[in-house]
């Protein structure tokens, strides 16, 4: 776990520009890979300011929300790992806005210090239930049926009388809502 | 829903087409454009002597600094939309002043002392502390809208640089319609007039942007 850590982040540029070409499975690791290692720095940042791990799978979920739907902000010329951590960053620094902390955090003291022992995927199986609550009941069975059941869009399409087309529109309008949420509970 | 719940969902959501972030921006920008320049035609329109004026070195480098700041503006607006802006790339601050600066030296090289407050002054300078704030509300309206398709650090600073893109559009056209050439006029009133705008952008950048 620690030697993932450590050696992963390096090699995830080549692998995004994978899966910008449409590799599933290289976007699925740096997906993973990046959770991982906010998970790790996440749970630092909070702690340097007195906070508990409460919070953790939530910044990491609302920053890799942030991290899908903006990735076309990132340049394939650049290395993935600045874009990552200035995303986690804002991420953090607003859930800690949120809660009334108003002094400067600073990423990268975190992000450099993986020398510490690293908790075991601490969090990983954290449910955050209250995210899907509002959803409509149909969009929730798509969710459900893409990420939880692990179907493709057009089996979850055949379930509910839709085209694969709808499933995917209606997926992607689900996760921009979800993005949107965790905005609405910063202000 | 559990992160590898959540990575499964996103995985899923692959076909949508990418987003490209310059022609966002830019067909913003045109558009906006185009609305102001219904507006510009109907209250100001293009100056009678727009020929003749072509053909004079004030009018060319005025809309040459008008044009160059337009184009900085839209790579300063990408820069800082992203999350990691390249600093070096942020430059239309530096090259459009010292463009500038440049032609106001040569006019106080050509003309005479006394001459110099007048031109400054100008016969509009009213007009274009109103009219470039005024067209460059189409463009900002538009600009800023487009710029949430990025994902700005610094909400306030792309929303500037989205008002240093509006008030440059805007100002291109009003340069259209405006006799003051001297870049006595331009470098004074011109600059104070896009400020109005730059802070209104960065005020509607802070709300707009944030992401």
């Amino acid at each position: 776990m620690l030697s993932d850590c450590l050696q992963a982040p390096e090699n995830l540029s080549p692998l995004m520009r994978a899966a910008n070409r449409g590799d599933d499975a290289a976007y699925r690791q740096v997906l993973t890979t990046i959770a991982r290692h906010l998970r790790v720095v996440v749970l630092r940042g909070l702690a340097r300011v007195g906070q508990g791990p409460e919070d953790c799978e939530d910044i990491v979920q609302d920053a890799l929300l942030a991290m899908h739907l903006k990735r076309h902000t990132w340049d394939e010329a650049q290395p993935l790992m600045p874009w990552v951590r200035a995303i986690a960053h804002h991420k953090l620094v607003d859930h800690l806005r949120r809660k009334g902390f108003r002094q400067h955090v600073n990423i990268d003291d975190y992000a450099e210090s993986l020398g510490a022992p690293i908790p075991e995927n601490e969090g990983a199986q954290h449910d955050c239930v209250r995210l899907l609550a509002d959803i409509p009941a149909r969009e929730r069975r798509i969710v459900e049926g893409i990420s939880i059941e692990g179907r493709s869009a057009r089996e979850v399409g055949l379930e509910l009388g839709m085209t694969e087309g709808a499933v995917r529109v209606a997926l992607h309008r689900v996760l921009k809502a979800l993005a949107a949420r965790y905005q609405r509970d910063q202000s | 829903m559990k992160t590898d719940d959540l990575i499964a969902a996103l995985v899923a959501d692959r076909r949508v087409r990418r987003l490209r972030l310059d022609v966002v921006v830019g067909v913003a920008a045109l558009i906006g454009g185009f609305v102001s320049y219904g507006a510009f035609s109907i209250f100001l329109g293009v100056r009678d002597d727009i020929w003749a004026a072509m053909a004079t070195w004030r009018f060319d480098i005025k809309m040459s600094i008008i044009l160059l700041a337009v184009v900085l503006s839209f790579r300063d607006c990408l820069q800082l939309a992203k999350p990691v802006p390249q600093k070096a790339r942020v430059q239309s601050w530096i090259a459009v002043p010292a463009l500038l600066v440049a032609a106001v030296f040569l006019e106080l090289l050509l003309v005479p002392g006394r001459e110099w407050s007048g031109r400054a002054a100008g016969t509009n300078a009213f007009n274009c502390l109103f009219a470039i704030p005024a067209l460059s509300i189409a463009p900002l309206v538009a600009i800023t809208f487009a710029m949430r398709a990025g994902a700005a650090i610094s909400p306030a600073a792309a929303g500037a640089a989205g008002g240093q893109l509006a008030a440059a559009v805007a100002a291109a056209m009003y340069a259209l319609h405006c006799f003051d050439d001297s870049p006595l006029f331009v470098a004074l009133w011109y600059p104070l007039a896009a400020l109005t705008v730059l802070a209104a952008g960065a005020l509607a950048g802070r709300w707009v942007l944030r992401w």
